[in-house]
């Protein structure tokens, strides 16, 4: 019993492990222990999953099959058959890859573009900063959906284009975000200290703004995916989007067009606008869970 | 004031052993510093002139407001281009090549260069110094890779060896860790070790220990004394406490609405002050004891009656005239010349002799 007491009086001190992580490793705990978030990316990530890896395993999604026309679902078509016998299952997963595609890279493109061009107007003199913000008022201004027509119908029909004409219409929200975060850090002591220490402006927004702006980007990356969803349904419903045949979510919703359809076959459109509503509550769930997680009031546990 | 100006005359003269010269490594001259407020063009500061030699410290004290900063600043070219611009006079900086550089007509990628590299800077507040995402080694580093193109792991060790440098105990431990790790004092420890990263042989010191307590505030003063025997470099040490003047400078110039209106040692300074701002902030310092026998007497600590002018209305004379005792016509018309009241100690009054 003395030999115990002795030893623990003896033994280092555990070093707490608290002290040596960083705040976007805290702010990531914060968010692992957010329920309704890690219910969103658990659902958000098995639908990713399925979308990625099933489409190999399962059904052509263009595959026809004359005998099985409009047939409900049942055995063989687990979700039924559209208008010309193709699977509703196969174009849904097909169709969640491409919609899945669409949102991530016009996301990241967004992003990307809206960081720099947010950057360049506090770092890039008082000109700079006043042409930009213009354009981005100007952007800011125009009715989304109709210079999403405008677009769309410039750069016509297809995957690429559409990734396009989403990211381009997204950005200058992201832009003023980031702008007024950087107005207000490029007044800081550290940015001033780090200007003393030779830093040039690439290396100020890079080391000292990207870091400090995490919090704005990854929130905004996350709601603008559900968005760019959103958009790209609504385009490809209007027949703008991604052309037939191949399968969108937005052109499967295209199907409800028709009466018949909407009426006698709903399968045939309610899996992909529930796929959808789905994929986007998950992905604002986790969205409002790194807003939080980020958010430094939310700290000390 | 007895006991201060005691040790400042029992310390040694600067070495200036680090040059083939006792060539200067800064030397403003005329310096004018305009902001622009409204319409208007202002200028901040006006005719700075300023000498330090390699190894040598020297003070800028006033009040807030007096420009002390913005001199500092300026030298830097730190100061926002969009509010402010140099509106005249030079200042030639001798980099650790010797080659003489003019700072007011160097451009932005030439400056660059030279921050962090040839000129280290220190500033007030070292908690907000550091960015609070980063790794106190990631930060200090950044020079040291910037500059000198080193690795990032031979940078790392140079941290560790700087820390160590600093005073700071366990230093590889320290180095891994967050700002908000660190106290005040051994984040100043860190600031500082940014700015000697590259030996640089001009360190601008800007109030570097009005943020701490006063035990810390010592041990940092103490430190800079050592590094800067140690590297030779010359030091502008901005602040507005005389007492850190009487510990670590070599010569003092004092600054008041935007003229340097009294220069000299400091133990000439001290002792005989040649300008009634001078006179008039020292008798302001409170001493311990007097200030207990003033508060048992009922009677105010001593003040320098009014306020700095603001930058918008200054007047055309000597800027100091309108709180002066001895202010007379002569003061009010225009703005004294520097006089040389013998030994290298100047002041911009012209009754400097009465005093």
């Amino acid at each position: 019993m003395t030999d115990l007491n002795v030893e623990t009086a003896i033994a280092p001190a555990p070093r707490r492990k608290v002290a040596r992580r960083g705040p976007i490793v805290r702010a990531l705990g914060r968010f692992g222990a957010n329920r309704y978030a890690m219910t969103g990316l658990a659902v958000f990530g098995l639908t990713l999953a399925a979308v990625v890896l099933m489409p190999f395993v399962w059904k052509d999604p263009n595959g026809i099959d004359l005998l099985a026309i409009n047939k409900p679902p049942g055995a063989g078509h687990p979700l039924g058959t559209d208008g010309i016998g193709r699977d509703v299952l196969a174009r849904l997963l097909a169709g969640g890859r491409v919609s899945l595609l669409v949102a991530g890279v016009s996301t990241l493109l967004s992003t990307a573009l809206g960081f720099f061009i947010g950057a360049l107007a506090p770092f890039g003199g008082r000109f700079a900063d006043a042409a930009i913000m213009r354009v981005v008022d100007l952007a800011m201004t125009l009715p989304p959906v109709i210079l999403l027509l405008v677009l769309a119908s410039i750069t016509g029909p297809g995957i690429v284009p559409t990734i396009a004409v989403i990211s381009l219409l997204s950005w200058p929200l992201l832009s003023r975000m980031v702008r007024s975060r950087l107005l207000e850090l490029r007044e800081r002591d550290f940015i001033i200290f780090a200007r003393g220490a030779g830093a040039g402006p690439w290396h100020l927004v890079m080391r000292h703004g990207l870091p400090n702006t995490i919090d704005i980007l990854v929130v905004y990356a996350t709601l603008q995916v559900a968005n760019a969803i959103l958009l790209e349904a609504g385009l490809s419903f209007l027949g703008l989007g991604v052309p037939p045949p191949a399968a969108s979510w937005g052109n499967m919703l295209n199907a409800a067009r028709s009466t018949v359809v909407l009426q006698s076959y709903p399968w045939q459109w309610m899996f992909a606008g529930g796929a959808i509503v789905l994929t986007v509550v998950c992905i604002n769930l986790i969205g409002d869970g790194l807003r939080d997680a980020f958010d430094p009031r939310a700290d000390l546990e | 004031m007895l006991h201060m100006t005691d040790m400042t005359e029992a310390r040694p003269a600067p070495q200036t052993a680090s040059g083939p010269s006792a060539e200067p490594t800064l030397r403003v001259r005329g310096l004018t510093t305009v902001f622009r407020i409204g319409r208007r063009e202002m200028p901040a500061i006006e005719n700075v002139d300023l000498e330090i030699a390699p190894g040598e410290t020297l003070a800028l004290v006033g009040e807030s407001g007096s420009g002390k900063s913005i001199t500092s600043l300026s030298v830097l070219r730190l100061l926002p281009g969009a509010i402010s611009r140099i509106g005249g006079g030079e200042v030639s900086f001798r980099d650790r090549e010797g080659r003489v550089r003019d700072l007011v007509s160097a451009g932005g990628e030439e400056m660059r260069r030279l921050r962090g590299n040839h000129i280290g800077t220190v500033f007030q507040e070292p908690m907000s110094c550091l960015n609070p995402v980063h790794r106190i080694g990631d930060q200090i580093a950044e020079p040291l890779i910037l500059h000198l193109g080193l690795s990032r792991r031979a940078a790392f060790e140079r941290v560790v060896e700087l820390l160590a440098a600093m005073g700071i105990p366990d230093p590889a431990r320290r180095a891994r860790q967050y700002p908000h790790e660190l106290s005040g004092g051994m984040s100043q420890r860190a600031t500082i070790a940014m700015a000697l990263a590259c030996d640089p042989v001009l360190l601008i010191a800007d109030e570097p220990t009005t943020a701490l307590d006063v035990t810390t505030q010592a041990q940092i003063l103490r430190l800079l004394q050592d590094l800067q025997k140690t590297h030779g470099m010359a030091m502008l040490f901005v602040t507005h406490n005389f007492g850190v003047v009487a510990e670590i400078a070599h010569r003092v110039a004092v600054m008041y609405a935007g003229h340097v209106v009294e220069q000299g040692r400091v133990a000439d300074v001290f002792r005989h002050p040649r300008h009634p701002y001078t006179r008039g902030l020292m008798t302001c310092v409170p001493q311990p004891g007097d200030a207990l026998a003033l508060r048992r007497a009922g009677q105010a600590l001593p003040t320098i009656q009014g306020s700095v002018p603001s930058i918008t209305d200054r007047p055309p004379g000597c800027p100091f005239a309108p709180r002066c005792a001895l202010a007379v016509d002569a003061c009010r018309a225009a703005v004294p010349a520097m006089e040389d009241t013998g030994d290298g100690h100047l002041s911009r009054c012209i009754r400097w002799s009465e005093m």
